[in-house]
């Protein structure tokens, strides 16, 4: 069995990360946002677990950066819903244009 | 004769006495002033006694040294100083006497007789002097000493106007007297009394004595204004304000006649400058006739006999001008004698009546025996009738007149003589006889000032007898210094003189005893005449015009323009200075600091533009850092 | 610590002690300012009679470095010509303490700037290291400021900022001269003494210092035309401090041309020689004339003073003994005449509160002593014989006649005008009829009359024998005329 070629988890993980980019610059609500964020990060590691298995002298390096990348993925989306969990509670919203006070 | 400085000590002690102790002592003070006086009076009798053997003292010490100036002052006795100390002890004494009988009511009798005693005082100290300075500080206080007896009754308003005025007038005359002392020494190099011998002058005056010539005349303008001579004489009847004992002392017989004695101090600096002598004559001249002419009209007793003493010294200073050195001396001895007595009558009369207008008096003789006997002695005296002392000094005048050849002097000179006679016996007669004019009650003066009158009138009476013919002119010999005068008798001038006295007084006697409206028709007719007498020649008032009125305008115009330019260049400077900060505060706030603010203003407006881009959309955000990330790799590939 | 600067900081202690006391003390306060300032005087009064008059140059020298990096010394020192300032400042200095008992309110403050006033004034006329100098002059202008500026009349600001200003203004100049001086000379230094010794400057350079030390001076003495702060500051200072005023700080002015203008700069000294005679005379006749329009008291003696420090200034131009020496007697006769004069208008504003010479007349007869006083101070300033201020006018104007006659003889229209504006003075004040208003005005008391009394002494026994004061400083003036080759006469 020819084992699968780089460029085709090269090539799945561009369409992952455009779609979870494309989801953080479209959707309205928070939680799509994060979502998307999620994916992106995902997409990255394929490319990570990747390059490591195919081109890495050392392959472990790679994982041990996936793993890296899944625990602070778990931390922000932790923090991220708490955040939004905070927000829905004081303004009683979860839609991004209706939070702006952040603006100067 | 050391124990000749005592003389003007004793007075003086007498002033420092009577000044400090003035409230307690009361009318003790007369009696200190006096003793003062008659002890100054008994140590000149000595001196003079001695000066009559033909003895003269002179010592001097040194009252300032600069370097090689030097200031020496001392005693200098000789037969004129002598001359000057009988005139002065005697006639003062007399005079301080009397005034104890004058003064007695006055509330301020104590401060009299302390005033009196400073200026009997100084003025010893004047005709003691050795030397020009001393003189002249001496010629100050006897100044002052006028200006505090004419200003004595200061709460009249003329009386305290009067006393400025003189102290003024003769502050004139003195400091051309200054000026004189300071150019007669840079050309002579002393100022000592006996330096000036006609030896010294002339070896002096080689290369042209100018400058000494102006020295004198310099000198003389100081003569004038103490001597009242024209044109400063217009003090010396407004000084009749003050007391009459002080108008007999100061203003007749002693401190008046000192520009005379000054003269004849410095006669031989004179002598030396026919320039100079010619400028006294003159104005000896024009004094005397002009003042003996006002003394015509006047109807104040006591102006009358100011005017007179302003001719009387006029013709000392025309005796002296023309060479008469003796005769202008001998006038100014007799002259204090007859003067302090006719003063002295006067303010008994006025004691006596309360009144100087003579228009109101009259027929005084039965009521004021002694008086009027002692007046009538010293007019008869001074208007020259023989034997009385002034007609030998008179006479001596108006020979040294004749002899100088100056015909027209000579003239003037026998009119004054005419018009002294004159106007003295319309003041006897109007005063003394015929009826009073006004319910008057005239009472004879007490004896302290009566005896006085009488001894004075003996003085007047027989003082000229050592200068006449009789005493082969002894005096005259004697005042120049124990030479043998040779002065021979002009039968012709005795004449002239007899004549213009008796004619004088015969013309009075007519016209105001018997025919008394035909003075008032005369001065009708020559009314130009009269008003020109009555108006003292609007001198007064010419001196206003020219001197008084610009000397305030000028004063007041130079305070304005202080006010005004010279402090107003300082306010200005200031103004402008203040003016100059305002503008740089401006330019600072608006321009400086405008600067500044116009930077953090365009920071500001660029902000506002720019924060367009914060929308707080956190997918804006995203995007534009996709945006930027794609155009960097653009960017990238290209390179 | 030696004499002289025991003089001078005595009074600063004095103050320290004012300063300590309450305020509400007044007694103790003024009881303080006096005793220092009467120990002071007797100080003075030492100096003058240790001082050996026949030697000419300095005395009872102090030297200490100070800042030697630019070579400032404490050089203290005393010659003829300034002993007698020091003694007629110390004895003003006690007789103005003694007179300033009137002063009522914020006494305390009054007193302490008082004491800082006489050292500053002290200080100028011992002061031989020109920095040392100038700061001396500077202390004095600033306890002047407030004591005008605070116990004055009722235009009181405007007189004290414009004495201040314009002096300072003068200072300013004087401050340049000084330091051009110092670059000037080399080695540089501040020292009077080495400058008036060592003194090869340049003409120009001399005429151009000598202008500056001018302003500086001029301002102070006042020279005509610079003299319009002197009225205002007279009339609007309280009593004492115009005595001060008029006694001592116009003379720090003319005592400077003794001290620097001219040992330092004899060239330039004897060009400008025409034109400060010319000046003077301007002063005395114009000051005569304007003295002559006023109608306020304190303004006629203020610009009489104009006249009279005219005279001075005419003797310093004349460069001749008698011309010095008349300048240096009448510097210090005006301190005493005129002195005694603000004093005098002083007893009679406290009594009517008025300084308007027509409102009175006649006191002459309910005050005779007053008038007794203000008479003899009035006639030793127009300068009668006998009285202190004839000597110094006749000096004054006899060297002034070897030099410039034309000087002195419109100099003497002055004397002329004195005696009018001071008999008109008298006339209007006590002569004539007693105005009512004044009937019950009281007598001169003790304490004024202790203020005059030694005034009067000196007036008297320097007019009679001023041999006394003029062997006290001839050597040194005769030294300063013979080096600047001046005539010997």
């Amino acid at each position: 069995m020819t084992p699968i070629p780089l460029n085709h988890f090269v090539i799945f993980s561009l369409f992952l990360f455009s779609i979870g980019l494309y989801g953080t610059l479209t959707r309205r609500n928070v939680i799509g946002i994060l979502m998307g964020i999620e994916l992106m990060l995902n997409a990255a590691n394929i490319n990570l677990i990747a390059f490591s298995r195919y081109i890495s002298p050392n392959p472990e390096t790679g994982q041990i950066f996936v793993i890296f990348v899944i625990v602070l993925a778990a931390c922000a989306a932790a923090v991220g819903l708490a955040i939004v969990l905070a927000m829905y509670q004081n303004r009683k919203t979860v839609q991004a244009e209706d939070i702006h006070i952040l603006k100067w | 004769m050391a124990y000749a400085y005592l003389i003007p000590v004793f007075p003086f002690i007498a002033f420092l006495i009577i000044i400090f102790n003035g409230k307690r002592l009361k009318h003790q003070s007369a009696a200190i002033a006096i003793g003062g006086s008659l002890l100054a009076a008994a140590v000149s009798t000595v001196v003079i006694l001695n000066t009559l053997k033909g003895a003269t003292y002179s010592h001097t010490f040194e009252w300032i040294r600069i370097g090689t100036f030097s200031l020496n002052f001392g005693i200098l006795i000789d037969p004129l100083t002598a001359m000057m100390l009988f005139v002065v002890t005697y006639v003062g004494s007399m005079i301080f006497i009397y005034s104890v009988g004058y003064m007695h009511e006055d509330p301020r009798f104590s401060r009299f007789f302390a005033y009196l005693s400073l200026f009997m005082a100084s003025m010893l100290g004047l005709v003691l002097s050795s030397h020009y300075v001393q003189l002249f500080i001496f010629w100050e206080l006897v100044g002052l000493c006028s200006y505090f007896l004419i200003g004595f009754w200061f709460e009249k308003p003329s009386a305290a106007k009067a006393g400025m005025k003189a102290f003024i007038t003769t502050k004139i005359g003195d400091v051309g007297f200054l000026i004189g002392l300071f150019l007669l020494f840079t050309c002579a190099g002393t100022l000592q009394f006996k330096d000036f011998t006609p030896e010294f002058l002339a070896a002096k005056t080689q290369a042209g004595g100018g400058l000494f010539a102006l020295a004198a005349i310099l000198i003389f303008a100081g003569a004038c204004g103490k001597s009242a001579q024209f044109p400063l004489h217009v003090w010396l009847p407004d000084a009749m304000e003050g007391p009459t004992p002080v108008s007999a002392l100061i203003h007749a017989a002693t401190m008046v006649a000192a520009g005379v004695y000054l003269v004849a101090r410095s006669f031989v600096l004179f002598a030396q400058f026919p320039q100079a002598l010619e400028v006294v004559a003159v104005i000896g001249t024009i004094t005397a006739f002009m003042a003996a002419f006002i003394a015509l009209t006047a109807t104040d007793i006591k102006k009358v006999l100011a005017y007179s003493t302003i001719s009387q010294l006029g013709y000392m200073m025309a005796a002296l001008g023309l060479g008469g050195f003796s005769a202008g001396t001998f006038h100014l001895m007799t002259h204090a004698f007859f003067k302090a007595l006719l003063f002295l009558g006067a303010g008994s009369v006025i004691h006596g009546t309360q009144t100087q207008d003579l228009r109101e008096m009259g027929g005084l003789f039965p009521r004021m025996k002694i008086t009027s006997l002692t007046f009538l002695v010293a007019a008869l005296a001074i208007s020259g009738v023989p034997p009385l002392s002034g007609f030998f000094s008179k006479d001596e005048i108006l020979l040294t007149a004749y002899e100088s050849g100056s015909r027209v002097i000579f003239l003037i000179l026998l009119v004054t003589s005419f018009m002294t006679a004159f106007y003295m016996f319309r003041l006897f007669v109007l005063a003394f006889l015929g009826k009073p004019r006004k319910k008057i009650h005239a009472h004879e003066s007490p004896a302290v000032m009566t005896v006085p009158l009488s001894v004075l009138a003996l003085f007047s009476a027989v003082l000229g007898i050592p200068g006449s013919p009789y005493w082969n002119h002894w005096f005259q010999g004697f005042i120049h210094g124990g030479h043998a005068q040779e002065i021979h008798v002009n039968l012709f001038v005795v004449k002239c003189s007899v004549a213009a006295a008796f004619s004088g007084i015969a013309l009075a006697v007519i016209l105001y005893r018997f025919l008394p409206k035909v003075p008032e028709w005369l001065a009708k007719i020559f009314k130009p005449l009269y008003l020109v007498s009555y108006n003292k020649f609007w001198l007064d008032e010419l001196y206003q015009l020219i001197f008084i009125g610009p000397f305030k305008k000028i004063s007041q115009l130079l305070f304005r323009f202080d006010a005004v330019i010279v402090d107003g260049a300082v306010n200005q400077s200031a103004v402008q200075t203040v003016n100059l900060s305002a503008l740089k505060n401006w330019f600072d706030q608006h321009i400086v600091d405008g600067t500044v603010n116009g930077v953090a203003w365009i920071t500001q407006r660029m902000s506002r533009i720019l924060r367009k881009l914060q929308t707080g959309l956190i997918q804006n955000y995203l995007l534009i850092l996709l945006l930027g990330l794609l155009f960097t790799i653009v960017i990238g590939f290209y390179r | 610590m030696s004499t002289l600067s025991l003089i001078i900081f005595l009074p600063v202690l004095g103050m320290i002690g004012v300063l300590l006391t309450p305020k509400t003390e007044v007694q103790a306060i003024r009881r303080i300012a006096t005793i220092v300032s009467a120990v002071v005087c007797a100080l003075c009064t030492f100096l003058l009679f240790r001082f050996t008059a026949s030697q000419p140059g300095m005395q009872f020298v102090e030297k200490i470095a100070w800042i030697p990096q630019i070579n400032v010394f404490y050089h203290l020192g005393v010659d003829g010509i300034s002993v007698p300032m020091i003694f007629i400042t110390g004895l003003l200095s006690l007789l103005a303490c003694v007179a300033s008992y009137g002063i009522k309110e914020r006494v305390k403050e009054y007193f302490a700037l008082y004491l800082l006033l006489e050292t500053g004034m002290l200080g100028t006329f011992c002061a031989l290291d020109l920095f040392l100098f100038y700061v001396f002059w500077e202390v004095v202008l600033v306890p002047m400021y407030f004591l005008i500026g605070i116990w004055g009349g009722p235009r009181k600001e405007y007189a004290a900022i414009k004495f201040f200003l314009y002096t300072l203004a003068g200072s300013i100049f004087m401050l340049l001269g000084i330091l051009a001086l110092y670059f000037a000379s080399t080695p540089h230094t501040f020292d009077i003494t080495v400058l008036s010794v060592n003194h090869a400057f340049a003409l120009g350079f001399q005429k151009l210092v000598f202008l500056a030390l001018f302003l500086g001076f001029a301002i102070k003495v006042p020279i005509w035309p610079f003299h319009t702060w002197l009225p205002d500051a007279h009339v609007e200072a309280p009593t004492p401090i115009s005595v001060l005023l008029a006694g001592i700080l116009l003379k720090m002015g003319t005592y400077g041309f003794f001290r620097i203008s001219y040992p330092i700069l004899p060239d330039a000294a004897r060009w400008f020689g025409i034109y400060m005679a010319i000046l003077a005379v301007i002063g005395i006749v114009y000051g005569g004339f304007v003295s002559l329009a006023q109608t306020d008291f304190k303004k006629m003696i203020a610009y009489s003073s104009v006249s009279h420090m005219g005279f001075v200034l005419l003797g310093l131009a004349v460069f001749n003994y008698s011309g010095f020496d008349g300048a240096l007697l009448q510097m210090f006769n005006h301190g005493t005449i005129t002195g005694g004069l603000f004093l005098l208008v002083g007893v009679l504003y406290d009594r009517t509160h008025t300084r308007d010479l027509s409102s009175f007349g006649g006191l002459g007869a309910r005050i005779p002593v007053y008038a007794g006083m203000l008479t003899v101070f009035s006639l030793a300033s127009l300068g009668l014989p006998g009285l202190s201020g004839f000597v110094g006018e006749f000096l004054t104007l006899l060297g002034s006649f070897v030099t410039y006659r034309w000087a002195a003889a419109v100099s003497c229209l002055g004397v002329v005008l004195a005696a009018c504006y001071l008999l008109w003075m008298i006339q209007r004040v006590l002569l004539g009829p007693l105005n009512i208003q004044w009937k019950s005005i009281a007598e001169i008391n003790r304490r004024e009359l202790f203020t005059l009394i030694p005034l009067l002494v000196i007036i008297v026994f320097v007019g009679i024998f001023p041999q006394v004061i003029l062997n006290l400083f001839g050597p040194t003036t005769h030294a300063l005329v013979n080096a600047l080759g001046g005539i010997s006469q």
